[in-house]
């Protein structure tokens, strides 16, 4: 995931056609608030004020109603967060099968606590609840994407390795 | 055993493998020679019960929508799937997601719906994008669109990707998100079939609902009222998760018991231990302890005895060293979490809840936090607009009804201390009151001698002289 850590939100004139189909699916524009604010997400890592600001006038909403969206979903990041963001599960089920251990570990390893990023940004680790992937518990998701089950501290050893290849 | 979702065939996910295997000839049956009263009457007929938790029954939930086409109408299928040990939509999306959007095709038909919406939580990236092929899939085969297959039958359908919020999955929560507003849940009524997404006629339905209606339409009402318990027919897809050798999800006959659950199909509890605990259907359903879970049958009519219900069927099992307290205080820190905060019962209240349960499991809990506990958790069942108010005191009011020593255990403290709160507002009866130690009463007195000591003094200063 790229993350800018300061940007001026714009989209380009494909990202404007594809606001418009969100806008189309739906009887008033207000719905696409949650679709462009996924768009904003994917192109610069987290989502500013000026990038809530930019929302609401492409959808002719108010900026405070952006804001109050941005805030009351989880998933949108109110601030940048690391290249990587680790998020890991330690609800019941993962707790049972050792999920604080898994993030206790992250969590030492890396030097950084809940929602904390590391001096290079390249990982950012945080508490989750539920992911919905109890049989194979415990787990974690990168940038809110793809999912690593049934770990243990050699896989995330070994995962956290592989990620810091990737560029 | 049959399985109606499940099915054992490889490559259902492909378009062509479910057409291939009497994929869609439900739908085609009902456009060609089904009015939609008598698909409603069918699925009435069958006795399905939402799987969403309520257990409500489907066919009469869709009788609720108006006749006519005043407004327009929208099915909402619910997606959100964010329960605790609850993960059976995921599997219907990544397995069959075929048959779900048959299915939300066939209710739109008997409800004269236009749009369906498939509302699904945006940490399952990998199964919204096997969804959105899906459905732009039956758009190419002419199964969603205009005229489907030559009737005058058109439909659209959407899918909506959530941020991360648990309360979306309450059905009237669902609604204001899918219109671009805060996940709060809007009180009720008016119901959703009357005012739901703008305003409009909405039904929502859960999708592993709609994932059985086509095999309700092809084999029959009577076919399927047969299986399992008749109160509660069909199957269920079980998760279960948990200190078992074979964690996963089976569908089975509802009625199951409990034990050929956890013992034939899951293998067993791991390295051979005893269960302390089971949770039924999912982080917020009152749990059964060991005895009980021996002879519980796994429907919404059977675990009743138990004061239970089967919820989203998310089975969680806990071996006997499993630390209960650390448990229910890991529950509460979700539903602190995923409060809306919209009612101050449950906004407030959850985190009380945990305050409490932090300190027990630090060692320095009172006596009377126990009793606080129940106190809080009954203050907020049953007083807010949704039921996560429920589903927050619930699993904290019952795993201290059935479990209470187990809490009784981690509090050291013996003084009988009563809570500020229960004194105040006198929620103890009054003879409860001589339960009060003689030290606090002592403290309580000479605060207010000292008091009216000051009171009477002239020389301290008061800022009304």
């Amino acid at each position: 995931m790229e993350v800018k850590q300061n940007y001026i939100p714009a989209f380009d004139e494909n990202e404007l056609k594809q606001v418009q189909l969100h806008i189309s699916k739906y009887p008033k524009p207000m719905a696409a608030v949650m679709p462009v604010l996924w768009m904003i997400q994917d192109k610069y890592g987290w989502i500013s004020i000026e990038a809530m600001k930019y929302t609401g006038d492409l959808l002719g909403l108010p900026y405070d109603h952006v804001l109050g969206v941005a805030t009351f979903y989880t998933m949108y990041f109110k601030k940048p967060m690391g290249k990587h963001h680790l998020q890991v599960c330690t609800n019941v089920s993962c707790m049972l099968r050792g999920g604080y251990e898994i993030y206790n570990h992250i969590s030492d390893k890396l030097g950084i606590k809940n929602k904390e990023v590391t001096a290079d940004g390249m990982f950012s680790i945080e508490e989750v609840e539920c992911l919905g992937s109890c049989a194979t518990a415990p787990m974690l998701q990168v940038n809110n994407r793809e999912f690593y089950e049934n770990l243990t501290t050699q896989s995330i050893d070994k995962l956290i390795d592989d990620l810091r290849k990737t560029v | 055993m049959e399985k109606i979702i499940l099915k054992d065939i490889p490559n259902l996910d492909n378009i062509d493998v479910y057409i291939s295997n009497s994929g869609y000839s439900a739908l085609k049956k009902v456009l060609t020679s089904l009015k939609p009263e008598e698909v409603t009457e069918e699925v009435k007929k069958s006795g399905l019960r939402g799987r969403g938790g309520a257990c409500f029954y489907t066919g009469v939930k869709w009788t609720f929508m108006p006749k006519g086409n005043d407004k327009p109408k929208f099915l909402c299928c619910n997606g959100d799937e964010s329960e605790p040990g609850s993960f059976k939509d995921r599997e219907i999306f990544e397995k069959n997601p075929h048959q779900f959007i048959e299915g939300a095709l066939i209710a739109a038909y008997a409800m004269g719906i236009g749009k369906i919406y498939v509302y699904i939580r945006g940490e399952y990236w990998k199964w919204i994008n096997i969804m959105e092929e899906c459905v732009a899939d039956a758009y190419k085969k002419g199964f969603i669109g205009k005229n489907i297959l030559g009737s005058d039958f058109s439909v659209d359908m959407y899918v909506h990707k959530g941020a991360g919020a648990y309360i979306c999955g309450e059905e009237s929560s669902l609604m204001n998100s899918l219109e671009g507003k805060r996940g709060y849940p809007r009180v009720k009524p008016p119901f959703p079939a009357s005012f739901g997404v703008w305003g409009n006629p909405t039904t929502i339905n859960n999708i592993e609902t709609l994932a059985n209606v086509p095999e309700i339409i092809n084999k029959g009402a009577e076919w399927f009222s047969k299986i399992g318990n008749p109160k509660h027919p069909g199957t269920l897809l079980f998760g279960v998760s948990g200190h078992v050798n074979k964690p996963g999800v089976y569908e089975l006959p509802t009625g199951t018991p409990l034990m050929t659950i956890i013992n034939d199909y899951c293998g067993g509890v791991t390295n051979g231990k005893q269960i302390k605990m089971v949770i039924p259907g999912g982080s917020s359903m009152p749990p059964l302890t060991r005895e009980e879970a021996e002879k519980a049958l796994m429907d919404n009519e059977n675990l009743r005895e138990f004061n239970t219900f089967i919820g989203t069927a998310g089975i969680i099992v806990m071996n006997e060293d499993t630390d209960i307290v650390d448990v229910i205080r890991r529950i509460s820190k979700f539903y602190y979490h995923e409060s809306c905060g919209q009612c101050t019962p449950c906004r407030e209240g959850t985190g009380w809840m945990l305050k409490v349960l932090d300190r027990i499991c630090k060692g320095e809990g009172k006596k009377n936090d126990i009793d606080l506990l129940v106190s809080v958790a009954e203050n907020i069942e049953g007083n807010t607009i949704c039921a996560l108010g429920d589903a927050a005191a619930w699993p904290v009011k019952w795993t201290i009804k059935k479990f209470r020593n187990e809490f009784e255990k981690k509090i050291k403290d013996d003084k009988s201390k009563l809570p500020v709160l229960n004194k105040v507002h006198g929620l103890r009866k009054s003879e409860e009151y001589n339960l009060i130690d003689e030290d606090e009463l002592t403290v309580t007195k000479n605060l207010f001698g000292k008091v009216q000591e000051n009171i009477n003094n002239p020389d301290v200063k008061r800022f009304s002289s």
